[in-house]
């Protein structure tokens, strides 16, 4: 990667998660993140700052884009990568995760991508391990990466994140998408709005430094970012709200629903998308949905996250 | 029911119970286009124009029209017991101008669709207001929580799984939760239906000495106890339907006290009839909640005296001989009750045991209030919603009079005093 500049320094050893980063970590990874951008776009992708390294993507929930994502920006950096298929692997046969984590480490990988379903998995894994570990999402804990290169698209396309007000919409309580961005866009200076029915938000939220709306309508006023979650089906049968098509009424997001937001409010959605429930196929494929350039933006993230741990490596 | 067309009304001459103040006053009460105009003592024969139809009250009460909380009209799907026109009649007959009608339907009023088709039932036969409550849950099946928000669109002013009680603490909660956000009211029926078991009637000695399962009052006071402490967390708007034991007017008397936005209800059964009344294994007076213990009922009616008790509902439960003409172990529980609650209620005006405006306090104001009606009041602009009763006339209950296509009533034959003369709804003459 060509970076003009000395590179910024990246004080930490994992991506565990927004929580405990700087505004400056932050910053410096989104800048490394623009420099990726145009990587992606010319038709010789692959650089060899990676090269030699050994990155394995170990996930034990299902994930396409996220795991598929991270593929792409390791084998760009020139990393020799490995996906574990956790489905088929020992865990299935019963071993723990700290044995999961011993074993790997002692094949000497570098980078270790883990997706966890337990909240608090991936920071235990990294703490038996001597290579980097990036957090591609544990339990309804943090989503760092999502949240990165949800930042990214919202700075690229409005120029800034301060003073703009972003709210997310949906099922904020089981969503590590949700808990990520709202730490990161505060420390950017955005002014954070949850939007859901009661049962879909966290306890404490309020505490939380962002502002709670259950009517969506009066949510979305003023809004220049509309930021949807995915709800789960098992949820939506009468668990935590009463039907799909109820749902889609109150808190689906629709082309009326959206006229109460800024004239030039933005939609964003981190996938995969449930059309006609949360968000009507007009506003998803619309001119102010950002939903494909937010996958796109997912490379540059990843690929800056990758180069700023691969630095602090030994022989890095 | 409303019609712009329908000639001014005038009841002169009348007892004015306005249940919002303890001062009776005398006057009349001058009805057009729907609402009430004027009101009080200047609403005189001279005073009012030559088209209004003048009917002179003879000294008798004139009060709001009684709004009903609880009433199942068994439409659709059990038009043998009752329909809405048959639950119209009895409800006018009884000066009851608004029913809250329960969804314990088949189908349910669980689905827009359903709260929509009563409301077009309603408009094409109903004498009175009828006004849909709807289910908590999906096929009142207490698992998953039912379309609150769209019901509450189609025009459900409450929710309730009527006789069933949740059982499920989270599903609870979760209903609550979601309820506040739709600013929704929830009426829920608490009963611990581990502890009501195979029961039939109040546990105790006499329930020992007729070798009948009994129902201890815990089985209500666990279950309101859990409700409330649920209602601390969620904060959500709650109204306990049918309190019958004393246990449970102290945890509601506490909920109120720190300030949560928690209503309750009686029956008038369990304000006039305890558990002796049972008598032979008299299936009338199998009812759910059962008859209490005497104390108990004492305890009740002290509660609505001090206004701890917010409601009074009929409980109307129309049950056909077949379901009634059991043992009394397998007869239907339930009685009707529209057309006989103000009369049964003006026995304990009669003992002394309460006032006249508090006891209509609790049948009209207080449930508008809960319920957010303009009804329930006797001022100008309210919605001419009255009835004219004489609260001394005596008479015999004739089971076979009454409106309702049921008859399973526990006041057979018995001497009630006070009777309804006269029923205004909108304006209008619904019974006479």
């Amino acid at each position: 990667m060509v970076t003009p500049n000395p590179p910024p320094s990246f004080p930490h050893r994992h991506l565990l998660g927004i929580e405990g980063l700087s505004r400056q970590d932050i910053l410096a990874l989104l800048d490394m993140a623009e420099e990726a951008v145009p990587v992606s776009r010319q038709v010789d992708k692959k650089r060899n700052l990676l090269r030699g390294r050994t990155q394995i993507n170990l996930f034990f929930e299902a994930s396409t884009r996220t795991q598929a994502s991270f593929e792409i920006a390791g084998k760009r950096l020139g990393a020799d990568v490995m996906n574990m298929a956790v489905a088929n692997s020992s865990v299935k046969k019963g071993e723990t995760l700290i044995d999961t984590a011993v074993t790997l480490n002692a094949m000497r990988p570098d980078i270790l991508i883990v997706r966890h379903f337990h909240s608090g998995a991936v920071d235990l894994l990294a703490r038996k391990v001597d290579c980097c570990v990036v957090n591609a999402g544990d339990g309804s804990h943090e989503h760092p990466t999502q949240a990165l290169l949800d930042a990214l698209t919202i700075r690229r396309r409005k120029g800034r994140i301060e003073g703009l007000t972003v709210a997310i919409c949906g099922d904020v309580a089981h969503s590590r998408v949700a808990r990520s961005n709202m730490i990161c866009l505060q420390a950017l200076g955005a002014r954070v709005r949850v939007i859901g029915p009661s049962t879909l938000l966290p306890t404490g939220v309020e505490n939380m430094g962002v502002e709670v709306f259950r009517d969506m309508r009066k949510g979305l006023e003023g809004c220049d970012i509309v930021m949807m979650l995915r709800l789960q089906l098992e949820r939506m049968n009468g668990a935590f709200v009463p039907s799909l098509r109820e749902y889609a009424r109150f808190y689906g997001l629709d082309q009326e629903k959206l006229k109460l937001a800024k004239p030039d409010a933005l939609v964003m959605h981190p996938g995969p998308m449930n059309r006609g429930v949360e968000i009507d196929s007009a506003v998803a494929d619309g001119p102010r949905s950002l939903i494909n350039e937010q996958v796109e933006m997912g490379v540059a993230v990843r690929m800056a996250v990758l180069e700023a741990l691969a630095r602090n490596l030994p022989n890095g | 029911m409303t019609d712009a067309f329908a000639p001014p009304l005038a009841l002169i001459n009348a007892r004015l119970i306005d249940p919002a103040s303890a001062v009776e006053t005398r006057g009349g009460v001058f009805m057009e286009g729907g609402l009430i105009r004027d009101i009080g003592a200047r609403v005189t024969k001279a005073g009012v124009g030559s088209r209004t139809r003048v009917v002179d009250c003879e000294g008798d009460c004139v009060s709001p029209g009684l709004i009903d909380m609880r009433v199942f009209v068994g439409e659709p799907g059990a038009e043998h017991r009752e329909t809405i026109a048959s639950a119209s009649a009895a409800a006018a007959a009884g000066g009851v101008t608004t029913i809250l009608a329960m969804p314990d339907t088949s189908p349910p009023i669980d689905d827009p669709a359903v709260v929509d088709f009563l409301l077009r039932r309603a408009r094409d036969t109903s004498r009175v207001r009828v006004l849909p409550s709807a289910a908590i849950t999906k096929g009142l099946r207490g698992h998953e929580i039912a379309e609150i928000g769209l019901l509450q669109e189609a025009g459900a002013v409450a929710f309730t799984d009527g006789f069933k009680s949740i059982h499920n603490s989270q599903v609870l909660r979760r209903a609550l939760t979601y309820a506040r956000d739709f600013d929704a009211l929830i009426i829920h029926f608490a009963e611990d239906p581990d502890l009501a078991g195979s029961g039939v009637m109040n546990a105790g000695e006499l329930a020992s000495r007729l070798g009948l399962g009994g129902i201890p009052p815990e089985a209500e006071s666990i279950a309101l106890d859990r409700d409330l402490r649920l209602v601390n967390m969620v904060r959500a708007r709650y109204h306990a339907p049918l309190v019958s034991t004393r246990q449970s007017l102290e945890i509601m008397a506490r909920a109120k006290a720190a300030g949560l936005p928690v209503t309750c209800g009686v029956s008038i059964n369990h304000l006039t009839l305890n558990e002796n009344d049972i008598g032979e294994y008299r299936t009338f007076f199998k009812l759910t909640p059962p008859l209490r213990h005497e104390d108990e009922r004492l305890a009740l009616v002290e509660a609505l005296a001090s206004g701890l008790v917010d409601v009074i509902v009929s409980d109307h439960n129309p049950q056909d001989v077949d379901a009634k003409r059991l043992p009394f172990g397998e007869a239907e529980a339930g009685a009707v009750g529209l057309e006989t609650m103000l009369a049964a209620g003006l026995r304990l005006v009669h003992a002394e045991q309460i006032s006249l405006p508090r006891l209509i306090r609790a049948m009209t104001l207080r449930p508008a209030e809960i319920l957010r009606l303009p009804q329930g009041r006797l001022a100008i602009g309210a919605p001419a919603d009255v009835v004219r009763f004489d609260p001394d006339e005596p008479h015999v209950i004739d089971p076979a009079k009454l409106h309702s296509r049921s008859k399973n009533t526990p006041f057979d034959d018995a001497r009630l005093q006070g009777r309804v003369k006269l029923t205004v709804v909108a304006g209008e003459v619904v019974y006479e």
